[in-house]
């Protein structure tokens, strides 16, 4: 079969990736500029062909609780939203950590803080890697940097969500959300039939069969050494994502004198700094991290002896550089630059950076 | 005495699904009954295999260490949500919320009415007892006028904390109820009652007619300060008349 090749925008993408993965239900808040996701998913009206259910939620908080229902009940359940709306889904993403349970949140980032802009930015990093939801939790995060990852990271997404039952996070950007672009959807797979999930997730609350213990879906408990003993099945739950899961891609930085560290759409500018620079005599790798946590940071301390500076492109004010600065213990310079408030750097303008970096 | 145990003289038992580990509520307390009841009528429905509860935020958090199904605990005030994705993602399942006033009529207010608004096919069991019992006796939406309590130790007073909210009257114009019903546990006549109302809801749910409430005006004697008996009393002459018993609403 000749590959389906289709035109479209990073949120459509992701709305359509999501019915051909099988998902069982989505459930959103409409917020720009991210709305697509819904609208496209119910314009597909899945609902009369895989079965997903797809649901306007009354609120960013109802909504990502819809998803903390669905996925206890073993379900492959998502949400989207723009920065303002993951702020209320806090609570909802450190319960699902808390009571271990998968499931897909993506948020294509606008400019803040507040109601800020809705402009493309990368100002959420901090409050996805770092926590966001209160206690010692982590958040599987995602950057795509095209609309062909948009639709990839729902399948990868989903798939280490449920492989460490732990809520994952599609980190994209007002760019990616709106730009359009080939991709190549997946094939159609069969949403999960109740016999197969009560199979594969055996914690999945769907009624108590007379042959088990109920199923108990929560994240309270009150004993401190039992809670604490919770924690650090969490905490070794981690340290197994960092072993396994770290993603990045790297382009020219076998030769590279200078790295460029950049994810998202900031990467896809800095590709075009990188070719800028090397025309210019200058060269210049980029290193992309795909996995924001766990943050490739094994891979950049290699770097600290090969290239003679950093610099770190992002629509902010300066968030993963401390990760970069960490990763090659401060032993190479590691510059900052980035446009705030949903500013978008010409590759000029990086370019420049660059060279400062250089002198 | 020996007759007594012998099993053809059984007249009550504890339903097959209570299982033994100790209550945490405080003796006169109604959740106890309630709780009772939830697992007769599941067990009764002969349900136990398909009925997903959602527990609370509040006293009742623990539901799930007494009633021997499968539960999800909720954050405060989102057992509406949590149901509405466990319902619609199960359409075949028997799912309800069991919520006090605190989760249900204050922070969780959105959820309720947006779930009944939806007319999900769920049960809402909403025990409405005036008070915070768990975080220690605070004022709840449903804190009477001039009662006093750890965050209005002086009384309610209208100008600092507003007026009791009959949130159950709120819903009966939300189109996507189907039934919504005032009860009480204080005496074995209303316990009687109230199971069948109960039992109407489940049934409502499994058959696909929306959203149905039943609100349970109950007692917290500790939160009340008072004995088990006083608060039975103290409940009749004074919730009652603000939260009147009976069905408020059905079709």
């Amino acid at each position: 079969m000749a590959e389906e090749v289709k035109l479209l925008k990073g949120n459509e993408a992701i709305a359509l990736a999501a019915i051909r993965y099988g998902t069982d239900g989505y459930f959103g808040y409409p917020i720009t500029p991210q709305s697509e996701i819904m609208e496209t998913l119910m314009d597909e009206k899945p609902w009369e062909t895989t079965g997903m259910v797809v649901l306007q939620a009354e609120s960013e908080v109802a909504a990502i609780n819809m998803v903390y229902g669905g996925a206890a009940c073993g379900k492959r359940v998502m949400t989207s939203s723009s920065s303002p709306g993951i702020s209320l889904k806090q609570e909802g993403i450190s319960y699902m950590a808390g009571a271990e349970l998968p499931g897909l949140i993506v948020n294509v980032m606008r400019g803040g803080p507040g109601l800020g802009t809705i402009q493309p930015s990368q100002a959420d990093y901090f409050q996805t890697v770092k926590g966001g939801g209160h206690g010692d939790y982590r958040l599987i995060t995602l950057a795509p940097a095209s609309v062909q990852e948009m639709a990839d990271h729902v399948a990868l997404g989903f798939d280490l969500s449920f492989k460490y039952c732990n809520p994952a996070m599609i980190l994209a950007d007002g760019v990616i959300g709106q730009m359009m672009e080939k991709v190549v959807l997946p094939e159609q797979r069969p949403r999960k039939s109740e016999a197969e999930i009560r199979r594969e997730q055996p914690w999945a609350t769907l009624g108590k069969t007379r042959d088990r213990k109920p199923n108990i879906i929560t994240s309270l408990e009150l004993d401190s050494s039992v809670m604490e003993k919770n924690n650090l099945r969490f905490q070794a739950k981690y340290k197994a994502i960092e072993e396994n899961e770290v993603l990045y891609e790297e382009i020219q930085c076998e030769d590279a004198d200078y790295l460029i560290v950049a994810f998202g759409s900031a990467a896809r500018i800095s590709q075009k700094v990188m070719e800028l620079a090397r025309k210019e005599g200058i060269k210049v790798g980029l290193f992309r991290p795909i996995t924001l946590w766990p943050f490739p940071t094994r891979r950049l301390n290699d770097y600290k002896d090969k290239v003679k500076g950093i610099l770190t492109v992002e629509l902010n004010a300066g968030q993963m550089v401390e990760d970069v600065r960490l990763a090659v213990e401060c032993k190479i310079p590691v510059e900052h630059y980035g446009r705030l408030g949903g500013i978008v750097p010409t590759p000029q303008e990086v370019l420049e950076q660059i060279k400062k970096l250089k002198n | 005495m020996e007759n007594i145990v012998d099993p053809a003289n059984l007249v009550y038992d504890k339903p097959r699904l209570m299982n033994d580990n100790p209550m945490h509520y405080c003796p006169g307390c109604s959740h106890g009954v309630v709780h009772k009841l939830v697992a007769e009528v599941i067990d009764e429905m002969g349900l136990e295999e398909k009925t997903i509860g959602v527990a609370p935020v509040g006293c009742a958090v623990f539901a799930y260490n007494y009633i021997d199904i499968d539960w999800i605990e909720a954050a405060h005030g989102r057992a509406p949500a949590v149901a509405t994705a466990a319902k619609r993602l199960n359409p075949d399942k028997m799912v309800f919320t069991y919520q006090g006033d605190g989760d249900l009529a204050a922070i969780g207010t959105a959820e309720t009415i947006h779930a009944c608004n939806r007319g999900e096919n769920i049960v809402i069991i909403f025990i409405n007892n005036a008070i915070y019992g768990m975080t220690g006796g605070q004022m709840a939406p449903t804190t009477l006028m001039e009662m006093a309590t750890a965050t209005c130790p002086y009384g309610r007073n209208a100008s600092l904390n507003g007026y009791p909210l009959k949130i159950s009257e709120l819903l009966v114009p939300v189109e996507g109820t189907c039934l919504i019903a005032r009860e009480t546990v204080h005496t074995a006549a209303a316990v009687k009652k109230a199971k069948k109302m109960l039992r109407k809801a489940f049934e409502n749910a499994m058959a696909g007619k929306g959203t149905s409430v039943v609100e349970f005006v109950s007692t917290c004697a500790s939160g009340w300060k008072m004995t088990p008996d006083q608060a039975n009393q103290w409940m009749v002459a004074n919730m009652l008349p603000v939260y009147p018993l009976g069905i408020l609403k059905e079709k």
